[in-house]
This record gives structure tokens, C-alpha cells and sequence, in this order.
């Protein structure tokens, strides 16, 4: 296998675009990842989306994609892996080239999520879960992370109020990133005051629902020289599973897949939790922030919210996490954010995060999470 | 479309039957063709009792298209007492304060909304067992 870097990034504003459609996003993230690199070459796209059958009534959406950036006639394929997808199409490049069947790939993650009413863009997302046992009996997304979190409420013994910390926290990065979509800051009490969504998920616990894309440009290492920008090296890429019904698990509160895939992303950087700067988590859900970082080892099961409680989580501590806002606060176009997370890693492993830059930062860890983690997708970035 | 789904599902919607392990004894559901456990392919159905335990819960208000006639309305996981855990609705809970671990048992109700041609998909739901609530004598 050979070294692969990332030589170009490029991101829409996420946001509610009413003026544009998916192919108009799509085109304009990969626009940027190429003029970013400086590198006209391209031999494959591979568009990372979950939901453009569903919300666009579009299918074959990587050709389209292809077509309209003018790349035309390059291998090009969409990957699913639900809320995953994003981080799916990375890896998708990253195995091209790694393999050597290919040398310049592009990966896109897009999403087009506010052409329909709420219950549609509900029941879409709810075809992550299990048709016949879960979405099928009228159980939302949300409904199932509630599961959760009230369960881990009451097995550890915490009140809602202890998970706040998080959306604060991704709020507060967010208000310094142009791209994002929440460009305001919260505080405990707006936390306590939010509406309930599905008890005890509140909307400050979720994040919302929104358009964007964000595209990267992969190349041998040995070939990243000739780029414009300074390289960064893909150390990592790992993709694992779980049951896609939250109910078949030995205990819902462990995220095996989580747990999995960052063991083994570890394993091929040769490094642990202790060495990561930063950790673009997929704070879908407060709660899953919690379970992923105690099943990536960053905190022992039950202790997640104290980390957050001791600050640790923000940009200052000692393991920053949703450093540009994350899901909750740059906003979850849902087959696009696994691509924003690596963006947003690169930015800051550039030394180009602005008033967000994570000093020193030579290593990141962006996690794509699907269904209610039954599909994780980590990549490991170093300088 | 969704009435072949229906139909198919039989089985599990108004027997709640699962698959039982001849290798391993380990009892699933919903059915499989492959044990989890012990990765035998040697599954027979398994009729489970339909009581358990409220392991967690919750309340959808904003409902998916295809459930706006049931809404709002409980669902929950369920602790079977053979075992496995099951996502469902919860029925029956108007004035009941819901609790982790109270017992609850299986019944059969209307799901969701009436499927093409009218069609009404009836299925299991999970409610407070009634036994446990009477004022005892």
C-alpha cells in the first residue's frame, strides 16, 4: 500500500441553500478542492451521500456530479454508509490510491436536505435504522439516541443538564467559522430553556438539518510535492460495524463499532488516544459525542461528561474536540459531514483555523459515525 | 410497496417470533438466518412471551410521515425475559408515569397510518402489565 496525503480542500457554506441544488453544491466544493491543490489531473470522484434518492430524487448522483464539474469520463460512484457517508468516500479515495489503481481522486460529500417538509426529511433519515424493526414501527433517529441518553442518564446516575457542555462547546467554535451554519454562542441556560425534541433530547442536543458539501483531493505522498498547498498525510483509515438495530447488541451503551474502528485506526498510526490534538467527533446528538468518546478511549464509561465538565473538550484543553464547530454547530448536511470533519482537520493540521487553530496541532482524528453506531468510518491526519 | 413488507412480516408483528440457536441456545429477535453468537447457521423460530422490562423510553412528537394518526405516542426498548431487547411503541400509557425497569407485556394494535388501498398494519406494542397496576385486594 502507498502513502496517501491530502493535497486540496474545499467546502460550501453550510447553510439552508434555497437558490441551490445538489449538483450546484457538489460542484462548488470540488471546484475549490482542485483550484486549493493546484492540480488540474483527476482520475476518480467518489461522492459520499446518504440521502439523494430520498430528499432530490436523485440516484446515480456521482456521475451527475462528474458531468457537471466537467471531469467527464472518470470513474466516478457514489458510497453509502449513512450519517457515515462523508468519511465512507474518503476512505473509498483513500483505498484508490493507497491500492495504486488510482493516483488523483477526489471525495465529496454532499447533502441536500431542506427541499422537503420535516416528516420527510424524518422518515429519509430514519431508512439508517432498521426498516422492518425500527423505522417501520414509527421510531425516529431521534427517538433512538433519546433511548440512549435517557438510559445513560440513568445508569450513571447524570442529569440532562451535565450533557450541555458539549453544545456549548460546538457552538462556541462555530461562531468563529464562516462556513458554519450556528454562527452563535449558548449558554447553560439556553441549554435548560430548549424545546424538547423527543424526551430527554432537547434541539440544542441535535443537530440540524441543512445543505452542503465539502470535497478533498487525495495523491501519493510521493506525489504531494507538486501541489500548492502543504500536504497532509492520511495515517490512519479504518471502517468497522455493528448490528444496524440498536435493540440486538449485547448493551446499547457500548459503540463497538466506535470502539473497533479507532483501535484499529490506532493500531496503523502506531499511536493512542494520548497522541491526538484534536477529535472531530460526530456530535449528531450530545449523546453521541459521550459514547464515542469513552469508546475511543478518551474517557473510562461513565466519565465522558466530566471531561467535559473540566473543560477539556474546548480548544483550550487537552483534547479539543468539534473544533470548528462540529455537527451541532457548523451544521449536518448528513452524507456531507464525514468530508467537513477531514476538511476542518486539515485546516487546522495547515496551521489555517484562525482564531480556532489548535496550537502546535500535528495530529487529528476525524470519526464518521452511521445509524446509531452501527457503521464508524475514523481517519487518523498527521504533518 | 409496503404491503408485501407487512405480509411478510407476519410472523414477527403478531407472534413476536424470533430465532432460537440449536448450537449455541441463544435466543434473537428479530429472526435471523446466522446465529450472532456463535456464527451456526442452525436457527429455528423461537415464539417469545411478550413480557419484559422497560429498559428505556421516550416520547415522538414530530412523527415520521405514515405514523401522524398515532401521534404522539411512546416508544421504547424492551428487555424480553428470555433475554434479547426489542424496539417498539408503548401503548396504553395515558396517565401512567413511565418508568425504567417496570414490567410491560406485548399487545397487538394498530401501528401507523392505513397503508395503500386501506390496508391496516396491526403489529406488537409493549404496555404497563395491567396485573401490576390493579390496587391489590
Amino acid at each position: 500500500m502507498r502513502e496517501v496525503s491530502i493535497i486540496g480542500i474545499g467546502q460550501t457554506a453550510v447553510a439552508e441553500h434555497w437558490d441551490r441544488s445538489i449538483r450546484d453544491l457538489a460542484v462548488e466544493a470540488v471546484g475549490e478542492a482542485r483550484r486549493d491543490a493546484g492540480v488540474e489531473r483527476v482520475d476518480a470522484l467518489y461522492a459520499g451521500n446518504m440521502l439523494s434518492g430520498e430528499l432530490a430524487g436523485q440516484e446515480n448522483l456521482a456521475t451527475l456530479i462528474a458531468d457537471a464539474a466537467g471531469l467527464l469520463p472518470v470513474e466516478a460512484m457514489k458510497i453509502e454508509a449513512a450519517c457515515a457517508s462523508g468519511g465512507a468516500a474518503l476512505r473509498a479515495a483513500y483505498l484508490a490510491v493507497a491500492s495504486g489503481a488510482h493516483d488523483y481522486v477526489l471525495a465529496v460529500g454532499v447533502e441536500k436536505m431542506t427541499d422537503l417538509l420535516t416528516d420527510g426529511v424524518t422518515a429519509a433519515l430514519a431508512t439508517a435504522a432498521d426498516a422492518d424493526y425500527e423505522a417501520g414501527h414509527g421510531i425516529p433517529f431521534v427517538a433512538l439516541n433519546a433511548l440512549l441518553m435517557r438510559r445513560y442518564m440513568h445508569e450513571h446516575k447524570v442529569r440532562h443538564e451535565e450533557f450541555a457542555p458539549f453544545s456549548i462547546n460546538s457552538h462556541r467554535n462555530a461562531a468563529q467559522n464562516p462556513r458554519a451554519m450556528y454562527r452563535q454562542e449558548i449558554s447553560a441556560e439556553d441549554f435548560a430553556r430548549s424545546p424538547l425534541v423527543s424526551d430527554p433530547i432537547n434541539i440544542l442536543d441535535s443537530a440540524g438539518i441543512c445543505d452542503g458539501a465539502a470535497a478533498l483531493l487525495l495523491a501519493p505522498s510521493s506525489e504531494a510535492r507538486r501541489a500548492r498547498r502543504p500536504p497532509v498525510r492520511l495515517a490512519a483509515s479504518a471502517c468497522t460495524t455493528d448490528t444496524v438495530g440498536l435493540a440486538e447488541r449485547r448493551d446499547p451503551l457500548v459503540w463497538q463499532a466506535v470502539a473497533d474502528s479507532a483501535r484499529l485506526a490506532y493500531a496503523q498510526a502506531k499511536i493512542g488516544p494520548k497522541d491526538i490534538d484534536l477529535f472531530e467527533v460526530h456530535d449528531a446528538f450530545s449523546i453521541v459525542s459521550v459514547l464515542s468518546l469513552e469508546a475511543c478511549g478518551f474517557a473510562d464509561r461513565g466519565s465522558a461528561l466530566k471531561l467535559a465538565a473540566e473543560g477539556r473538550i474546548a480548544r483550550e484543553g487537552d483534547i479539543p474536540i468539534c473544533t470548528l464547530g462540529g455537527l451541532k454547530g457548523r451544521g449536518h448536511p448528513v452524507g456531507a459531514s464525514g468530508a467537513y470533519q477531514a476538511v476542518e482537520v486539515v485546516l487546522q493540521l495547515r496551521g489555517e483555523a484562525g482564531g480556532l487553530q489548535i496550537k502546535g496541532a500535528r495530529t487529528g482524528m476525524a470519526q464518521s459515525v452511521g445509524g446509531s453506531g452501527s457503521v464508524a468510518i475514523t481517519h487518523i491526519l498527521q504533518v | 410497496m409496503e404491503l408485501p413488507r407487512y405480509h411478510r412480516m407476519r410472523r414477527t408483528l403478531y407472534r413476536l417470533e424470533g430465532s432460537a440457536c440449536g448450537a449455541c441456545g441463544g435466543r434473537f429477535f428479530p429472526p435471523r438466518a446466522v446465529c450472532p453468537a456463535c456464527k451456526k447457521g442452525d436457527l429455528a423460530p423461537h415464539r417469545f412471551s411478550g413480557r419484559g422490562t422497560l429498559y428505556s423510553y421516550t416520547r415522538v412528537t414530530q412523527p415520521p410521515r405514515g405514523f401522524a394518526s398515532v401521534a404522539p405516542y411512546d416508544v421504547g426498548m424492551v428487555r424480553l425475559e428470555e433475554g434479547p431487547l426489542i424496539s417498539a411503541q408503548l401503548t396504553d400509557t395515558e396517565g401512567i408515569e413511565l418508568t425504567i425497569d417496570m414490567p410491560v407485556e406485548m399487545v397487538t394494535r394498530t401501528l401507523r397510518d392505513s397503508a395503500e388501498h386501506g390496508f391496516i398494519v396491526y403489529g406488537y406494542k409493549f404496555r404497563p402489565l395491567l396485573r401490576e397496576l390493579r390496587p391489590r385486594p
